[in-house]
């Protein structure tokens, strides 16, 4: 069995890529991108304490928040760069 | 044994296919990429005996997301994105510094504050769906039942934001 200290590590280390991610790209979708990477080391985090706790509630707290993530919406416009955006709804 | 070996491997895979995702200067093969790490993670879930959250994270980011990030991509066309690193040096090295800087800071508070609890114990119950069902549908019923609005908030605003007029 691999302790669950590894999988914390390793939710850990992910985060952190997409924190690069999240501020180098400028593609709108690779920043969504970034931030679906974010809310999967939370979901990884959520997993394993659900693991080490011994009960299911925070495989529950997982599966909510991915259905949060399936639930975002998202408008293509003419531009991608995230600088030029100032309104939802042009 | 194989259970170690593979979580070494597919979280090796995890990651360098998540960092890819980030540096990689074509849109395409960055989301090709994050595919192949959200495979990798859903093989973690089933690792922490999360049988039906693996399950419904391949529904959702393989079925779902990948492939409204493949549909934008392809109906716009993107162009490939220059290198952060020398179009603006200083937001590069922002992005590494603070991400450093919270990787050391969450590594802090794991520290002192996992480390500290009380001894893992073994799961009780395997995550299948009727021990999840079970649950959603009792104790967690009313949160559940949020969702489905949300989802109908989600529709809808596509619906508003897509119509030219309404």
């Amino acid at each position: 069995m691999v302790p669950y200290s590894h999988f914390i590590i390793v939710a850990f280390i992910l985060f952190a890529i997409g924190l690069v991610g999240l501020f180098t790209r400028r593609n709108t979708l690779l920043v969504l991108l970034s931030i679906e990477l974010l809310f999967n080391s939370v979901n990884l985090l959520f997993v394993t304490f659900s693991g080490m706790v011994g009960n299911l509630d925070g495989q529950i707290a997982a599966l909510f928040s991915m259905a949060i993530a399936a639930a975002e919406l998202f408008r293509s416009k003419k531009t991608v760069d995230v600088s030029h955006f100032n309104s939802l709804k042009e | 044994m194989l259970e170690t070996v593979s979580f070494y491997l597919f979280a090796g895979v995890l990651l360098f296919a998540a960092l890819l995702a980030v540096t990689l200067r074509h849109p395409v093969y960055s989301v090709l990429c994050f595919l192949v790490s959200m495979f990798s993670l859903a093989v973690l879930f089933w690792l922490l005996k999360a049988y039906f959250v693996a399950v419904v994270h391949i529904t959702v980011y393989a079925g779902a997301i990948l492939i409204l990030f493949l549909f934008v991509i392809m109906l716009l066309g993107f162009d490939k994105e220059p290198p952060a690193l020398w179009t603006n040096p200083i937001r590069f090295g922002f992005a590494i510094g603070f991400s450093t800087l919270s990787l050391a800071g969450l590594l802090w508070i794991y520290k002192i504050a996992v480390c500290q609890a009380a001894r893992p114990e073994p799961l009780s119950q395997a995550g299948t769906i009727e021990s999840i069902g079970r649950l959603l549908f009792s104790s967690y019923l009313l949160p559940f039942e949020f969702l489905s609005v949300v989802l109908l908030v989600a529709i809808i605003g596509s619906v508003v934001l897509a119509k030219k007029e309404l």
